[in-house]
C-alpha cells in the first residue's frame, strides 16, 4: 500500500514536472501579449525583457479606436460570428441528420464528396469563391458575403452525422410508431440528444469565424464593414506600426474566446470525446 | 381491438429474400408469440406489421383494412422495443405523453390516458424521473405505458424482456400476461425464449430462416410438433434426438432400432408417410418422457456423465452407445451420481419419428 502511494507520488511529480514547463511555454506568448498591450510603443522596444504589466492599456485602446474604430469592427465580428455559428450548426445538423438516418440514392456519393472537400486547402477555393460572390452575385461588402459562403462546413456535417449515427435507431422508430412527424423527431428528439456535440461544434465554428482573416479581408473593402482581425491588420502600415494598439486589440479579441471556452469547457470535452467510448 | 392477417408476406433486401411468403391469421384479442432462433426473421416480420419495414410482397390487413403502404402511426398499433427506446432527455410523464402531444391530442384526454396507464403499471410515483434514474423493470413498464396511452388495436412487443435479469423477467412476464387479460387487446410478441412463448401465448408461431414452420397453441406444439425443428425448439430441456434405422414395416407398424443399440427396438404406428426398411430415421423423446425401467416398451441402459439435482427434479446427462448425449429428467433420481449406469424405459406413445430431412413421420 505504502509503495503504491509512493509510486503514485513519483508519477504525479514526473507528470507535473513535464506539464508545468509545457504550460509555461504555451502561456508565455499570451502573457507577453497582455504585457505589451499595457505599454506605449517605446516601452515595448526598450532593452531587456519586461514581464510585469504597465498601466497604459486604456491609452492603447483609445489609440486603437482612433485609428480603426475597433469597437465597431468588434461589433461586426460578434454579429457575424454569432449568426454564422447559429446558422452553420443548424445547417450542418440537418445535413448530418439526413446523411446519418435516411437511405436515399447517391447517399454514399454525397458523403464521399463532402469528405473530398475537406482535403481541398482553403487557398484553392478562395479565389473561385471570391469571383462567384463578388463578380457573379455582386455581394461584395455585404453581411451576406461575410456569413453565407463559409456556412456549409463539411467537417461540421461529418461531425454531426457521426453524433446522429451513434444514437439508437429504435428511439426514432418508437417516435414514428407514435405518429411523430419527421421534423419533430429531428427537433424534439435528435437535436436535444446531440447537444454536447453541437456545443463543441459551435465553439469550433465560432472560433473559425472569429479568427477568420483572409475571407473578410478579400470580400470587404469598405472600412465600415471590417471585422476585428482585418481592422487590426490595417494597423501594420508601411511607415508606422502601432504595436501597443495591435496588442491591446489582440487581447480584446482573445478575451471573449477564453471566457466562452472556460464556460463551455465541459460540453466541449464531452462533445469531442463523444463516441470515443461506447 | 382488431384481427390481423398476413397473406403471402415477402421481404426482400435487393436480391436477398428474408421472409418467404408468410401466411397467418390472428384473431381479435389473441396473444400471439413469434418464436425462433436469431436471424429467423421474427423481428423483421414484426417490424413489417409495425410499418417500420416495407413489405416487398403480399397483403397485410389490420382490422380488415389493407395497410401495406400505410404509415406506422395510422395502423392502430403500438410497439414496445427491446431497448425500451425511452427518450432519455424527457421525464417519464413526458415520455408517456410525447406522441399524443406531438399529434395535437387534447390536453385533458392526454392527461387522462397518461394517468390511467401510470395507474395500470404502478408508475405514478416515477412520473418526474428521467429514464436513467429508473431500474430496468421500471423502464420496461414506462415503455409499455407509452404503448398503452396510444390505445392501440394491436400491441407489438419486440423481445421486451431480454434485457432484464432472470427474476425480473419472470415477474414482467406475469405482468404482461395480466395486462393482456385486463385490456383484451390483440398482442403480438417476439421472443427467442421458448419459455416466454409457452407461458404467454394463446398461439405460437415458430419461425425458421424466414419460413413459418408451425402455428398452434403452446401445448399442441409440445404434444404434436410438425417437424424436428419445432420439436427441438419447444420444450426445455431440449428434446433428445437419437439416430435409428427402420428394420420392419408391416401394415402401418414401423419397427426401428437405435444406432449402436440393436436391442432397443420400438414399434410405432406410421400410417400416412412412406417408410422403407433400412431407411435412417431420428427417434425423438423429451427428457421428461423417460420412464422407470420396465415401465415402458423397451429398456435402455445409459452411462451417466453428469447429474444435476435441482431438488424437485434431476437432470441426468448421459451417453448412449452410439456416442450421442441425451438428457433425462427424473423426479426420483437424487441418488444417481456421476459415472453410474442407469436403466430407463422408452414408450412408443411418447416418441416421435422424423425422416432425415427433419419431417415428421406419422
Amino acid at each position: 500500500m505504502k509503495s503504491k502511494s509512493k509510486s503514485n507520488l513519483i508519477r504525479s511529480l514526473a507528470l507535473h514536472g513535464l506539464l508545468i514547463p509545457l504550460a509555461i511555454i504555451w502561456l508565455f506568448p499570451l502573457w507577453m501579449m497582455f504585457v505589451f498591450s499595457t505599454m506605449p510603443d517605446y516601452g515595448i522596444f526598450s532593452p531587456g525583457i519586461i514581464l510585469a504589466p504597465s498601466t497604459g492599456f486604456m491609452d492603447n485602446v483609445r489609440n486603437l479606436q482612433a485609428d480603426t474604430n475597433f469597437i465597431g469592427a468588434m461589433t461586426i465580428s460578434i454579429v457575424v460570428a454569432v449568426v454564422y455559428t447559429f446558422l452553420s450548426v443548424m445547417l450542418t445538423s440537418m445535413a448530418g441528420w439526413a446523411l446519418a438516418r435516411y437511405r436515399f440514392a447517391g447517399r454514399s456519393g454525397v458523403i464521399g464528396i463532402i469528405l473530398g472537400t475537406i482535403t481541398l486547402p482553403y487557398s484553392v477555393v478562395i479565389i473561385p469563391q471570391f469571383i462567384m460572390v463578388a463578380r457573379d452575385f455582386g455581394l461584395a461588402n455585404t453581411w451576406v458575403a461575410l456569413i453565407v459562403p463559409p456556412l456549409f462546413n463539411s467537417l461540421g456535417v461529418l461531425f454531426m452525422r457521426q453524433a446522429f449515427s451513434m444514437m439508437p435507431g429504435e428511439l426514432f422508430d418508437a417516435a414514428r410508431v407514435e405518429g411523430v412527424k419527421e421534423w419533430q423527431i429531428f427537433l424534439r428528439i435528435a437535436l436535444p440528444l446531440a447537444r454536447p456535440t453541437m456545443a463543441a461544434l459551435a465553439i469550433i465554428l465560432f472560433l473559425a469565424s472569429w479568427n477568420n482573416y483572409l475571407w473578410p479581408l478579400l470580400i470587404n473593402s469598405r472600412p465600415g464593414m471590417m471585422t476585428a482581425p482585418v481592422a487590426l491588420g490595417t494597423l501594420i502600415g508601411l511607415t508606422r506600426v502601432s504595436w501597443g494598439g495591435i496588442m491591446a486589440g489582440a487581447v480584446m479579441l482573445t478575451a471573449p474566446i477564453l471566457v466562452i471556452f472556460v464556460l463551455l469547457q465541459r460540453h466541449f470535452i464531452a462533445g469531442i470525446a463523444a463516441g470515443a467510448v461506447k | 381491438m382488431a384481427e390481423l392477417s398476413l397473406t403471402n408476406i415477402v421481404k426482400r433486401y435487393g436480391a436477398l429474400e428474408i421472409i418467404h411468403g408468410a401466411n397467418l391469421d390472428v384473431k381479435d384479442g389473441e396473444f400471439v408469440v413469434f418464436v425462433g432462433p436469431s436471424g429467423c426473421g421474427k423481428s423483421t416480420l414484426l417490424r413489417m406489421i409495425a410499418g417500420l419495414e416495407d413489405i416487398s410482397g403480399g397483403e397485410l390487413k389490420i382490422g380488415g383494412r389493407l395497410v401495406n403502404d400505410m404509415e406506422p402511426a395510422d395502423r392502430g398499433i403500438a410497439m414496445v422495443f427491446q431497448s425500451y427506446a425511452l427518450y432519455p432527455h424527457l421525464t417519464v410523464e413526458q415520455n408517456l405523453n410525447f406522441g399524443l402531444r406531438m399529434n395535437g391530442n387534447p390536453k385533458a384526454d392526454t392527461d387522462r390516458r397518461v394517468k390511467q396507464a401510470a395507474e395500470i403499471l404502478q408508475i405514478t410515483e416515477l412520473m418526474q424521473r428521467r429514464p436513467k434514474q429508473l431500474s430496468g423493470g421500471q423502464r420496461q413498464r414506462v415503455a409499455i405505458g407509452r404503448a398503452i396511452v396510444r390505445e392501440p388495436q394491436i400491441f407489438l412487443f419486440d423481445e421486451p424482456l431480454s434485457n432484464l435479469d432472470a427474476e425480473l423477467r419472470v415477474q414482467m412476464r406475469v405482468e404482461i400476461s395480466r395486462l393482456h387479460k385486463k385490456l383484451g387487446t390483440t398482442m403480438i410478441y417476439v421472443t427467442h425464449d421458448q419459455t416466454e412463448a409457452m407461458t404467454l401465448a394463446d398461439k405460437i408461431v415458430v419461425l425458421r430462416s424466414g419460413n413459418i414452420e408451425q402455428v398452434g397453441a403452446p401445448l399442441d406444439l409440445y404434444d404434436d410438433p410438425a417437424n424436428q425443428f419445432v420439436a427441438g425448439f419447444v420444450g426445455s430441456p431440449k428434446m433428445n434426438f437419437l439416430q435409428a434405422e427402420v428394420t420392419d414395416n408391416q401394415q402401418g407398424r414401423v419397427a426401428v432400432v437405435l444406432k449402436g443399440q440393436r436391442n432397443v427396438r420400438l414399434t410405432l404406428p406410421i400410417t400416412s408417410a412412406k417408410v422403407e426398411v433400412g431407411q435412417p430415421v431420428t427417434v425423438s423423446i423429451r427428457p421428461e418422457h423417460f420412464l422407470d425401467a420396465g415401465r415402458g416398451d423397451v429398456d435402455m441402459t445409459v452411462d451417466v456423465d453428469v447429474a444435476e439435482h435441482l431438488g424437485n427434479t434431476s437432470y441426468i446427462y448421459a451417453n448412449i452407445e452410439s456416442g450421442e448425449q441425451i438428457v433425462i429428467e427424473r423426479e426420483e433420481s437424487r441418488s444417481t451420481g456421476n459415472r453410474d449406469k442407469l436403466t430407463v424405459a422408452l414408450s412408443a406413445a411418447k416418441t416421435f419419428l422424423f425422416d432425415s430431412a427433419g419431417n415428421r413421420l406419422r
